[in-house]
């Protein structure tokens, strides 16, 4: 097989408040044999917050984090829900609206830079099930994860809308019974839990402005995934692992029970099945202690 | 001549029974039915009241996808019963269907469910034209098809209320006006003969609302049968009060507009930075997590971020794109 190759958007998170991340993604890619660049020019994709403010800005500031990738003649790899929600947005109005396009493609010749709509955006996590394979998984698991129990987090931004997700990568997913998460925790020799949040909202966009409403959210989900018998969850979304990680006192008050779980990235669970140690993984930085390694 | 073939299969369905006057607890009733590739949900629910259980409740009325009355969840997923073909529920989810109601603690009698929060949000907008009627105007008032468009189909709105019990906020804040009541503001908002423009804003502004509490989840988008895509009315409301200058500075506006104050500064965010201007003095509560997160190596200072190479012509974009105020 031809060796992938990629242009990494890291998004905010993984550069800050989810070290872990960016190290178990780099430790992934590397055992893999997948080679990501990193587009170090990128800007914040605004996180659709900034879509509330400045539509326009969000718009020209995304085509321009895509056509760097363009510039490498790759597709685009991010590693957040949230940056993949605003990106292959931004990629999808762009691609369908000429006028608007070249509205943008005015501010970026000003700067040197042309969005043209080449190269794909895809999460993480579907560049691995759709282009590498979970067969090649399969074969490459040292450490399968068969005594654990692991409870699925899909993030809403990989999964809805669902019709601009599934521009994104082959395999289609179904809002209402995702299955890409689930399929790669079996690749790495686990058992999957099936409970009713597992397709629903962690509540990380209100966190500031409805403080209530994002805590009960992440509790219902902790709870759900602990009612499963999981003993660990696992989510592609950074921001939905700042809330189960480090929200579990909040979550806790809120639902009126006490609710914790360790929370793995995507990238850390199959780290861990393909032998990586847990310092490459950065499984120290949790505030959710990952107690079973 | 084309010949279209009816094929048939069977499906195992699961169905929400409850009846608030004589039930403690609402169970399922379970039928095997052979279900033809014609068939909508809508033809299921009248079969099993025909043939089976006269006495199964479910609202139906026009038959044709615009009175709204029938809408109920098929394995979760908020489906319009007359619109929906049953081939494509078995496509999505196999041949074990499980129907219940769009809300289960709003049931009143099987699918049948109380709908009084859903109206009493949708009346608190003010879902009508506000303006003054002339009684004998010389012209007539013309729309042009550009204007509208701005109304971005939010008028296509039945009032199913598949989005409203969709959305996770409605569950848990009960002054939480909704996906729906928001998508019918934006409806009149957007239209240029209202005359309510600023008022009705600054009183979806209002904190109560919720207008800044939606949670971004885009299950009211999914859930929509007519394509409202409520979220993206939410999003051009926030536009909207910036734009209008009705925007008041909360810890909501000051978070959306902390993400350009950080972007111009270091292209990518600066996540202390963002939460310390959203919240202003609120910011003490974060604390105890913040040091946690600290000694974990999760917060980076402003002095350690790694700013966005080529940052200025991230600077020169924002300065020549940008167009909101606050």
């Amino acid at each position: 097989m031809k060796k992938l190759k990629y242009a990494l958007f890291t998004g905010c998170t993984a550069k800050q408040s989810t070290p872990e991340q960016m190290m178990s993604t780099l430790a992934v890619a590397d055992k893999l044999g997948i080679e990501l660049v990193e587009l170090t020019e990128a800007s914040c994709c605004g996180a659709s917050h900034l879509q509330d403010y400045d539509d326009f800005l969000s718009l020209v500031l995304n085509a321009r984090n895509i056509a760097y990738a363009e510039k490498h003649g790759l597709t685009m790899v991010t590693i957040c829900n949230t940056c993949q929600l605003n990106t292959a947005m931004t990629k999808h109005r762009l691609d369908n609206n000429h006028e608007l396009k070249e509205k943008v493609n005015v501010k970026l010749r000003e700067v040197g830079l042309e969005y043209q709509g080449t190269s794909n955006v895809v999460h993480f996590l579907y560049a691995i099930i759709d282009d590498f394979g979970l067969d090649k998984i399969k074969e490459m698991v040292v450490t399968p994860l068969s005594q654990f129990n692991i409870a699925p987090f899909y993030g809403c931004h990989n999964i809805r809308p669902s019709e601009l997700q599934n521009e994104s990568h082959k395999s289609a997913e179904n809002p209402y019974n995702p299955t890409s998460l689930d399929d790669l925790i079996l690749a790495c020799g686990g058992a999957t839990v099936d409970y009713k949040e597992k397709n629903k909202c962690c509540g990380f966009h209100v966190e500031l402005q409805a403080p209530h409403t994002a805590a009960v959210l992440t509790g219902n989900a902790i709870a759900g995934a602990m009612d499963g018998n999981a003993d660990w969850m696992v989510t592609p979304c950074p921001l939905c692992h700042l809330k189960l990680d480090t929200q579990t006192g909040h979550a806790s008050e809120a639902i009126g029970r006490e609710v914790a779980l360790p929370v793995l990235h995507m990238q850390q669970m199959l780290g861990l099945a393909l032998g990586c140690s847990s310092a490459e993984l950065g499984l120290k930085h949790h505030l959710t202690k990952v107690n079973f390694i | 001549m084309s010949t279209h073939k009816i094929t048939t299969q069977k499906v195992d369905f699961k169905v929400f029974r409850f009846n608030a006057d004589d039930d403690y607890l609402p169970y399922y009733e379970d039928y095997k039915m052979d279900v033809t590739s014609e068939e909508v949900v809508l033809d299921i629910l009248n079969r099993i009241k025909w043939d089976h259980d006269g006495s199964f409740s479910y609202r139906r009325s026009c038959r044709h996808g615009i009175c709204g009355a029938c809408a109920i969840k098929v394995n979760g997923r908020a489906t319009l019963a007359c619109k929906e073909r049953m081939n494509d529920m078995i496509e999505l989810f196999g041949s074990e269907l499980t129907l219940e109601p769009l809300s289960i603690k709003r049931a009143v009698k099987d699918l049948i469910i109380d709908k009084k929060d859903f109206w009493e949000k949708h009346d608190a907008i003010h879902p009508y034209l506000i303006s003054d009627v002339q009684e004998h105007p010389e012209h007539e008032h013309l729309v042009t098809p550009e204007e509208a468009e701005e109304l971005l189909e939010a008028d296509l709105c039945i009032q199913c209320g598949a989005c409203h019990y969709a959305c996770p906020v409605v569950e848990i804040n009960d002054d939480f006006f909704g996906p729906a009541a928001f998508a019918k503001a934006y409806r009149f908002e957007a239209d240029v003969r209202d005359k309510a423009h600023h008022e009705r804003l600054a009183e979806l502004h209002e904190e109560k609302q919720g207008l800044w509490d939606c949670v971004k989840c885009y299950e009211c988008a999914e859930a929509c049968p007519k394509d409202v895509n409520p979220i993206d009315k939410i999003t051009k409301l926030h536009q909207m009060l910036f734009k209008e200058g009705v925007a008041t500075s909360n810890v909501a506006t000051r978070h959306a507009v902390g993400f350009l104050h950080s972007i111009r500064k270091n292209g990518v965010l600066d996540e202390g930075g963002l939460v310390l201007y959203s919240e202003g003095p609120g910011i003490v509560k974060h604390i105890p997590v913040a040091l946690r997160m600290f000694v974990k190596g999760k917060i980076v200072p402003p002095w350690g971020i790694t700013k966005s190479k080529n940052l200025d012509e991230i600077q020169k974009l924002v300065k020549s794109s940008s167009t909101a105020k606050f």
